[in-house]
This record gives structure tokens, C-alpha cells and sequence, in this order.
């Protein structure tokens, strides 16, 4: 519940304030943000599996933000950032899927 | 509902405010904040500012050689400005609308013209070739760059259609056209010639349906027939 109105308080926050996002963080903000939406939907998925861990998921989500964004770092500095980027966002991507699926079955039994 | 659930719902509606949650509720107003920032960014940034640098330097190429066009084009005008302006009696002014009427007139089928090109003959026998297969073989030639095309006796304008006559055969511009059908058109003959006969293409399909086209590249094809203006 907390975390909804985090959630919620952020989103109002960012909106009224609309600040830019800085120049340097600028190609892996979208890549660290779906990586971060997948870390949220497999807590939520834990929370009603009832497996759900504060410790667990303050670690998941910074790790998968920052492996996120530096795995589009280092693909920028070889010269395959976009390819990288589409990658993870792909992967990224699956997981979020089988997450919300597992919290549907969860949810309506379907 | 069993127990650990019924546990669960009231944990959900009460829950207890400790560290670990709140960490969880300022990461959540994190990714919240970030949403909100990148979809706001995204919204007012235009291409460039989300392109990455390879596309970035794909559209400074095309500009840069975009403004290279543009540029040998002024310098163009520029000479012929000061041609006009240094020329009193009006020579160069006559000389190029005369030039200028002269392309004009070969592309509009007004004035006979000369250059390398092809010869196609088809042969068609037994009159199975139609309206539509010529109108085909007349588009394959200006797709490959012919410029000034003539069949049998007549010139090829833009307005330049085929029928097919009522009596069998076929005409062009309203003329009946003699069997074997001849096209001579002027452009680059080897490109022509490939044109014509890629498989598939036009020599191909006169060939299923029984006729023959025949390809002869020359060096110099004259062009006599013209249209009235």
C-alpha cells in the first residue's frame, strides 16, 4: 500500500515539477525505467505469491536498474549501443510478461 | 478464505510502516518520478535529442550533402546571372532559351533527336501481343531512362496511349501500328538493353505469350517522327 503511494507521489511529483532529465543520463534513463518496471511486477508477483521481501526487492531493483543501464554503457562504447538496448529492452520485455501473467492467474484464477 | 490469505488481505490494508517499506515506497516514488521525467522529455524533445549518435551523423551526411547540391545550384545560377548581366546585346540571354526550347521540344516529341539507344522489334506473328503488353514495354523503357522513345511511325509523348483496334492489332495515339511492332528509343543502350531483358521483365513475358522481341544497342539512333505541338 505504502509502495502504491510512493508510486503514486512520484508520478504527481515528476509532473509538477517536469524536470529535464540531464544530458548524461539521457540515453539510459528509458532502458533503467523498464528495468525498473520489471523489478516492481516481480515484487508485486512476490507480494501475492506472499514471498514478498523488502530486502530482496530494494536489491533486485537497483541491481537490474544499473545492470540495465551499464550494459547500454559499455554497448555504446563498443558501437552496438542501439542493438544492446533493444536486447535488454526485449528480454526486459518477456519478463515483464510472464510476471503480469503469473499475477493475473493469481488475481482472477484465469 | 484460508487463513494465510485472510493474513495477507489485512497485511495489505494495515501494512506496517518499517524501514524496508519505506526504502520500497521511495523506490517505487523513484521509478514513479523517472516515468513521469522521461515520458515529459519525451514528449517535448524532438528527434534529435532521443536519436543515438549513428543515426545523428546519418542526417548530418544527407544535410551536408543536401546543402552541397544546393550549392554547386547557386553557383550555377550565379554563372548564368552574370553571363545575362555582362552580355548587352542579349547573345547569351537568346542563346540559352534557345537551348532551353530545344530540351524542352525533344522531351515534349516536338523536335527530332539523335543519340545512342536501342532497337527493339517484336515479332508477333500470330497477334497475340495487346495494348497492355506494349504499354509495359513503353513504362520499361522510360523506368530505365529512356528519353526520347518512337514506335513504328510514332513519336511517344506524354500523353501517348495504346489501344487495342477493334479488327485485331493495336494503335498508338489513335494510329494503327505495323506488325513487327519497332521501338527506337534513345538513352543509355546498355542500360536499356538490361532494362529489357531482367527475368520477368517485358522480353520475358512477350516470350510467354508468343511473341519475340528482339534487343539491338546502337550508337546512334535517329529519331525523325515528331508531334505537333
Amino acid at each position: 500500500m505504502i509502495a502504491l503511494i510512493g508510486l503514486v507521489a512520484g508520478v504527481v511529483l515528476g509532473f509538477v515539477l517536469h524536470p529535464g532529465v540531464p544530458l548524461w543520463l539521457q540515453p539510459y534513463l528509458p532502458i533503467a525505467i523498464v528495468a525498473a518496471l520489471d523489478a516492481m511486477f516481480g515484487g508485486l508477483r512476490a507480494r501475492l505469491d506472499g514471498v514478498f521481501d523488502d530486502k530482496v526487492f530494494v536489491v533486485s531493483f537497483l541491481s537490474n536498474t544499473i545492470i540495465a543501464a551499464l550494459i547500454v554503457f559499455f554497448g555504446d562504447q563498443l558501437g552496438v549501443g542501439s542493438q544492446l538496448s533493444t536486447g535488454v529492452v526485449v528480454v526486459l520485455g518477456i519478463r515483464i510478461f510472464s510476471n503480469v501473467a503469473a499475477i493475473r492467474r493469481k488475481l482472477f484464477q484465469a | 478464505m484460508s487463513e494465510p490469505e485472510r493474513k495477507e488481505r489485512t497485511a495489505l490494508l494495515r501494512p506496517r510502516v518499517n524501514r524496508g517499506r519505506l526504502i520500497v515506497a521511495l523506490l517505487c516514488a523513484a521509478l514513479g518520478f523517472a516515468v513521469a521525467t522521461q515520458v515529459h522529455s519525451n514528449d517535448k524533445g524532438s528527434k534529435f535529442a532521443t536519436a543515438r549518435q549513428d543515426e545523428l551523423v546519418g542526417i548530418l551526411g544527407d544535410l551536408s550533402e543536401r546543402s552541397d547540391r544546393l550549392r554547386s545550384d547557386i553557383r550555377d545560377l550565379d554563372d548564368t546571372r552574370a553571363g545575362l548581366r555582362h552580355d548587352t546585346q542579349g547573345q547569351a540571354a537568346l542563346e540559352d532559351a534557345r537551348r532551353r526550347a530545344e530540351t524542352y521540344g525533344i522531351l515534349a516529341g516536338t523536335l527530332p533527336a539523335t543519340g545512342p539507344g536501342i532497337e527493339l522489334t517484336v515479332n508477333d506473328p500470330q497477334g497475340r501481343v495487346h495494348a497492355a503488353s506494349l504499354l509495359d514495354t513503353l513504362e520499361e523503357l522510360r523506368d530505365a531512362g529512356a528519353e526520347v522513345v518512337q514506335v513504328d511511325e510514332i513519336r511517344v509523348g506524354v500523353s501517348t496511349y495504346f489501344t487495342d483496334a477493334p479488327g485485331g492489332g493495336t494503335m498508338a495515339d489513335g494510329r494503327a501500328l505495323a506488325r513487327p511492332y519497332r521501338f527506337l528509343a534513345i538513352g543509355d543502350p546498355h542500360t536499356l538493353a538490361t532494362a529489357l531483358n531482367i527475368p520477368g521483365g517485358v522480353l520475358r513475358t512477350l516470350h510467354t505469350s508468343g511473341a519475340e522481341g528482339v534487343v539491338t544497342q546502337r550508337q546512334k539512333i535517329t529519331i525523325q517522327a515528331v508531334r505537333s505541338p
